[in-house]
């Protein structure tokens, strides 16, 4: 009950905020926030109650209610311990999205209600054990981030909602296409997770697995960012008002990642082993790529989208690896970049976009942000500082096992991998110089800013806490996330594919 | 206790972050309390380790490990330790960082920013004791990067300038190409040996156990896995350490606050990289005294140990010379460490930190009493202004120079030609060594001719500094000159002190032939180049005065200095008259221009490395805007064409059958309709018609 709350709040805040008269449209906000923070305290209470000693199941909160029996559908939750950390970072994104979008006057209520309904449907995703259900939810964050963009959006708006909209819904024909294959072909009668990936009651054979599995894969890495179906992410993230990027890069982009690893990757573990080195390579290509194009750059925006494919490069690239670092650092990967991606886009939507109106870097230069904006300018170095990879954030304990995983078992990519890294310190570095402290001196008039207000300091204080914690003691989310590649689920996916 | 060592400087970094820009004195206050503690604490743990007796022939180590994170059933400690190695080190970085913070607190007076640079110098103190300390590679790189993070805070302090904005990114940039190797060689090794932790009840990868087995499997390309990860660990080391190919950052890293460059690129960071070849010696050594990764750190050593201070000949900023002398020195260090004597090299590093901490400080005296002015041209004669500067400058330069004998750096330089000496792979790196050791006496003279020769050439009005500046310069001149007590040959305490060895006063070492020999090669040396240098640069300040005295202040000093930061060639006052160029220049002009320009390495970089980047950073950002995005719309577009052919096809073909279809029913219908009119007549004549035709039928049928 404590993962159905998580969604159930969100819907019935969408619902709330729906209801609200004109007059109170105001309040909108208000319910969000509750809800968002209702959302939040069931996804602390999830991560912390799950019991990660030894002797306890791998698999907790399970609530199983048939849906519709004819076809073994089932209405299937649960959590191991990937599941709660996504979960988590749902939550605390989900909160500071509010946070930054507290500035919203145009139909707010139209706008919160998506907004919830998105996370409604991205806490479901992260606790389906049942693939019917599991695509049920991955649908409901689709069409609602459409309207967002394309109303609430600022530049090139409509083209960039139509990209997104679009390519999210290839991949999920592509996922459905596989999705009625693994069905059919199975002939177990279940969309359920556990029974199909039981050998010993759905069998999949190597030669439908080899085309199923890239099917289903590339329908769900679109989402994730795969180079090179990965032009949907900057554009709709430059297109997107502020709580939407954080949302895209936070936590839609990890519905692709996750779902990749939760259903393709552990239903297919044969086909996964013939594709891994092709897929590895892409992820790599996108890590190098998507650095090099930041470097490129004018819009401080875009900038921060291609980091995000940088990023999601080595989330790819680390499940790629099937080992237990490697897999480990992967997931750990989603939830440090969630939190980073998160706060880079709070910072240029919202504190900076939203005052300056510009997001062009040289424009910004002659800003003296630094000055005018002084917090602002400490998150972005925080930020920078966290997305470079430097230890003492998430980030580097992320890339740092990813890069351990390679190495075991993926060594050639290293190199790419660590030009990569290097590429993101240098359009990091620039970025962050040039918009924040230009050299040369700032220019002739001052422009008077509002001042960074009490909900964006709260929010960008809590990704930045949640960053620092990880980066300390990432022990927290490590322990669970890697102990869940032993489940029954996907033990597999390291003994046989790895090998 | 030795865990407080760095957490007090941290701490003191994060309560001074949270302070406001005005409160000044306490930020400075906390600051320097918390690093006097760490002082004081790195004493104790130094006397700690001299009480300690050696076990087994090897000296006493003190750790304690605790565990970060476990991965799949292994586990990734962290950990600290204090061995005799460390805990010089510690001592020196501790003291050096007081006295600097100390200094800044006259040097900074001014600055708006005053509470952020002690809150950052407090961070990179801590980074850096937390490197001396770690008993963990991992730890080691934690406290490597933060040290680099903090490097870039402080070089880019004056953000504003141009020159200090690009510097501090080329440092970062640099040394992380060379912590990739890093990473990639903790990588393997951790893969090889299964342990970060240097030292572990023997199963550290320092301890024989690990070696053995790292020392023994050979890798693809016919190295031993040892040599391979010392290799890419050098990587690191060479970034860090200002190395040849890596050395570019160092000498721009000078836009920096002085102390900065005083503490950080000269004293501690620096060396971080030699220090840690030395923590990792038994990885580089683990195939024998000559093995390849060793040689590989002589050559490199002995290459920029020439190389930059052929450079730094032809310099005419204050504190690049200081810089490509720093970088030149490291690879005296590295050179010491590669030919096998660790000891030798970290003597050189703690007395090389004490005299050039002292000359930075001296030199930042120097631009703070001449008011913010760094070329050596417009200077001169600052001997008569400032007395306490010059006096402590002149301690530096001879240790640095190694004059004999009362300087600690004629006995550390003399102990690194020493062993050079007895190389046996080569004698090439000893005579590299011996050629940078004369270009090191002679670009420091001439230094200090352009300096405090002659009479004053420049238009503002000289002045000694406070004395919160000159009591730090003092204190590091009494240390220049007594570090030369513990390291003569005569009792070489730092080698018994680092090997576990009882080490006895012994004179008769002094007069060893093979020692003699080297002693005095390396007296000629110091007095040739002292020598030539005077009677280059004996009148430099004297002849010129008059000619600088018409010109503008300022204004071909920015020039050249705009010339030299563009990375263009530096025309060096080809405009100005001939009484400003340098002497060598007259005697050797094509070389001396291209030691002005710094070889090119910078060209060349700027030209390949940097160039190729941006290309291929707008190649790939037209690929995705044109290719990948294009291919996007040309779906799009060819989705609209073909929804317009759809409905043309639905138009023209499908409702064209359908529309006439319908018309067809239409007039069939109509016809029908007509049929029924509702007149009776109309049915009448239909019924006649129909029965006379009934009737005909029937007729033919039946007949």
């Amino acid at each position: 009950m404590i993962l159905t709350a998580t969604f159930l709040s969100a819907f019935a805040g969408a619902a709330l905020i729906l209801l609200l008269p004109e007059r109170l449209a105001q309040l909108a906000k208000w319910i969000a926030l509750l809800a968002a923070l209702v959302g939040l305290a069931f996804a602390k209470t999830a991560f912390l109650g799950y019991d990660n000693s030894p002797a306890a199941p791998h698999f907790q909160f399970l609530t199983k209610i048939p849906w519709v029996p004819r076809l073994g559908i089932s209405f299937s939750t649960g959590a191991d311990g990937i599941s709660v950390v996504m979960l988590l970072l749902t939550g605390i994104i989900a909160v500071a999205g509010i946070l930054f979008s507290w500035n919203v006057t145009h139909r707010p209520r139209a706008f919160f209600a998506f907004y919830l309904i998105i996370i409604g449907g991205v806490y479901g995703v992260f606790q389906s054990f049942d693939l019917f259900l599991l695509f049920v939810f991955y649908e409901i964050v689709i069409i609602p981030k459409y309207f967002l963009i394309a109303a609430w959006g600022s530049t090139n708006r409509e083209y960039g909602a139509m990209k997104l909209t679009m390519y999210s819904v290839a991949g999920s024909a592509l996922v459905l296409l596989a999705m009625i294959a693994t069905y059919a072909v199975s002939g177990a009668h279940s969309f359920d997770l556990f029974t199909l990936a039981d050998p010993s009651k759905a069998h999949f054979s190597p030669a439908f697995q080899a085309w199923t599995f890239p099917v289903m894969f590339t329908g769900f890495a679109v989402l994730a960012g795969l180079w090179p179906l990965h032009t949907w992410a900057p554009t709709g993230h430059v297109a997107a008002p502020t709580a939407v990027s954080m949302l895209l890069a936070g936590v839609v982009m990890k519905l692709g990642s996750y779902s990749a690893l939760r259903v393709a990757m552990t239903l297919f573990p044969q086909g996964l082993d013939q594709w891994r080195i092709a897929i590895a390579g892409l992820a790599t290509a996108g890590i190098v790529f998507g650095a090099l194009v930041a470097l490129a750059q004018k819009d401080l925006k875009f900038t921060v989208g291609y980091s995000s494919i940088a990023h999601m490069g080595f989330v790819l690239l680390g499940l790629m690896t099937l080992n237990l670092p490697g897999l480990g650092g992967s997931v750990l990967q989603m939830f440090s970049h969630g939190i980073i991606g998160g706060l880079l886009f709070a910072v240029v939507g919202r504190m900076i976009y939203d005052r300056t109106h510009t997001r062009d870097i040289a424009e910004l230069g002659k800003m003296d942000l630094a000055k005018a904006l002084p917090f602002a300018a400490l998150t972005f170095t925080v930020a920078s500082v966290a997305s470079m990879g430097l230890p003492g954030f998430s980030g580097f304990i992320a890339e740092f096992t990813i890069l351990k995983g390679s190495w075991n078992s993926l060594p050639l990519f290293l190199i790419p991998a660590g030009i990569g890294v290097v590429i993101t310190v240098a359009f990091t570095l620039r970025a962050l110089q040039r918009t924040f402290y230009p050299s040369g001196g700032p220019s002739a008039h001052a422009h008077p800013f509002d001042p960074i207000t009490l909900p964006e300091k709260l929010g960008a204080l809590m990704l930045m806490a949640a960053t620092l914690f990880v980066g300390l003691f990432p022990s927290a989310l490590l322990d669970p996330i890697l102990r869940s590649f032993q489940s029954p689920l996907m033990h597999r996916l390291i003994q046989e594919a790895g090998k | 206790m030795i865990s407080l060592i760095p957490i007090l400087p941290l701490l003191a970094a994060g309560v001074t972050a949270l302070m406001k820009r005005g409160q000044r004195a306490p930020a400075a206050t906390l600051v320097i309390a918390a690093q006097a503690a760490s002082t004081v604490l790195s004493l104790l743990a130094f006397l700690q380790t001299l009480g300690a007796e050696a076990v087994h022939g090897d000296v006493a180590r003190t750790y304690f490990n605790f565990p970060w994170l476990s991965v799949g059933g292994e586990t990734l400690s962290l950990g600290l330790l204090l061995d005799p190695l460390g805990a010089g080190m510690v001592l020196m970085v501790s003291f050096v960082s007081l006295l600097i913070f100390i200094y800044s607190v006259g040097y900074m007076k001014e600055d708006a920013n005053f509470t952020r640079f002690f809150c950052f110098l407090s961070l990179f103190s801590a980074a850096m004791l937390g490197v001396v300390l770690s008993n963990s590679l991992l730890l080691t790189f934690i406290c490597w990067e933060l040290v680099g993070l903090a490097s870039y805070l402080l070089i880019g302090f004056w953000f504003h300038k141009p020159e200090a904005a690009a510097a501090a990114k080329k440092a970062f940039l640099t040394t992380r190409i060379g912590d990739m190797g890093f990473l990639l060689g903790m990588l393997w090794l951790y893969s090889a040996s299964g342990t970060l932790l240097f030292y572990d009840h023997g199963n550290g990868c320092l301890e024989q156990a690990a070696l053995t087995a790292i020392a023994t499997k050979t890798a693809c390309i016919g190295l031993a896995v040892s040599n391979c990860i010392a290799l890419l660990i050098f990587c690191g080391a060479a970034g860090k350490s200002g190395q040849f190919p890596l050395h570019v950052w160092l000498p721009d890293a000078m836009e920096g606050p002085t102390p900065v460059s005083a503490l950080i690129h000269a004293a501690t960071m620096v060396a971080a990289g030699v220090y840690l070849v030395a923590r990792m010696f038994p990885i580089f050594s683990a195939t024998g005294n000559v093995s390849v990764a060793l040689t590989t750190v002589a050559w490199v050593g002995a290459f920029t140990a020439l190389f930059a201070a052929l450079i730094a000949v032809a310099q005419t900023d204050i504190k690049r010379i200081l810089a490509y002398s720093t970088v030149s020195q490291l690879g005296f260090m590295m050179l010491a460490l590669g030919v096998g004597s660790v000891t030798a090299a970290m003597v050189h590093l703690i007395a090389h930190a004490f005299f050039k901490a002292l000359l930075f400080l001296g030199a930042g005296s120097v631009i703070h009493g001449v008011h913010e002015e760094q070329d050596i041209r417009n200077m001169g004669g600052l001997r008569k202004y400032m007395p306490v500067t010059f006096i402590t400058y002149a301690i530096g330069m001879m240790a640095l120079c190694g004059v004999p004998f009362f300087f600690s750096g004629f006995w550390s330089k003399d102990e690194i030609l020493h062993v050079a000496h007895q190389w046996p792979v080569s004698q090439l790196p000893f005579f590299m060594a011996a050629a940078a050791a004369f270009l090191t006496a002679f670009y420091m003279t001439r230094q200090m001719c352009y300096v405090f020769g002659g009479s004053y050439r420049g238009h503002a009005h000289p002045h000694e500094s406070p004395a919160v500046m000159t009591i730090p310069l003092g204190i590091l001149a009494g240390a220049a000159v007594l570090m030369s007590i513990p390291a003569t040959p005569a009792w070489p305490w730092f080698h018994g002190y680092h090997t576990g060895e009882d080490i006895a006063l012994d004179f008769a070492r002094l007069i060893e032939h093979d020692f003699l020999t080297i002693a005095g090669l390396s007296i000629v040396i110091v007095t040739a180049g002292i020598g030539i240098g005077c009677l280059l640069y004996r009148r430099i300040g004297i002849e010129s005065q008059g000619e600088r005295a018409s010109r503008p202040f300022g204004q071909e000093t920015s020039q050249a200095l705009s010339h030299t930061r563009a990375g263009r060639p530096c025309p060096l006052d080809h405009s100005n008259a001939a009484p400003s160029v340098d002497p060598l220049q007259k005697l050797l002009p094509g070389l001396y221009s291209a030691l002005a320009n710094r070889l090119y390495v910078d060209e060349l970089y700027n030209a390949t490395v940097v160039r190729a980047l941006g290309l291929l950073g707008c190649l790939a950002a037209w690929i995705d805007r044109w290719i990948f995005s294009g291919i996007v719309r040309l779906v799009g577009a060819l989705s609209l064409l073909a929804s317009a052919l759809s409905d043309l096809f639905d138009r023209f073909g499908i409702n064209l059958g359908f529309d006439s279809l319908c018309g067809g029913l239409r007039n069939g219908g109509r016809v029908f309709s007509s049929w029924e009119s509702g007149r009776v007549q109309g049915y009448l004549r239909f019924l006649s018609v129909g029965a006379v035709l009934l009737l005909i039928i029937l007729g033919w049928l039946l007949t």
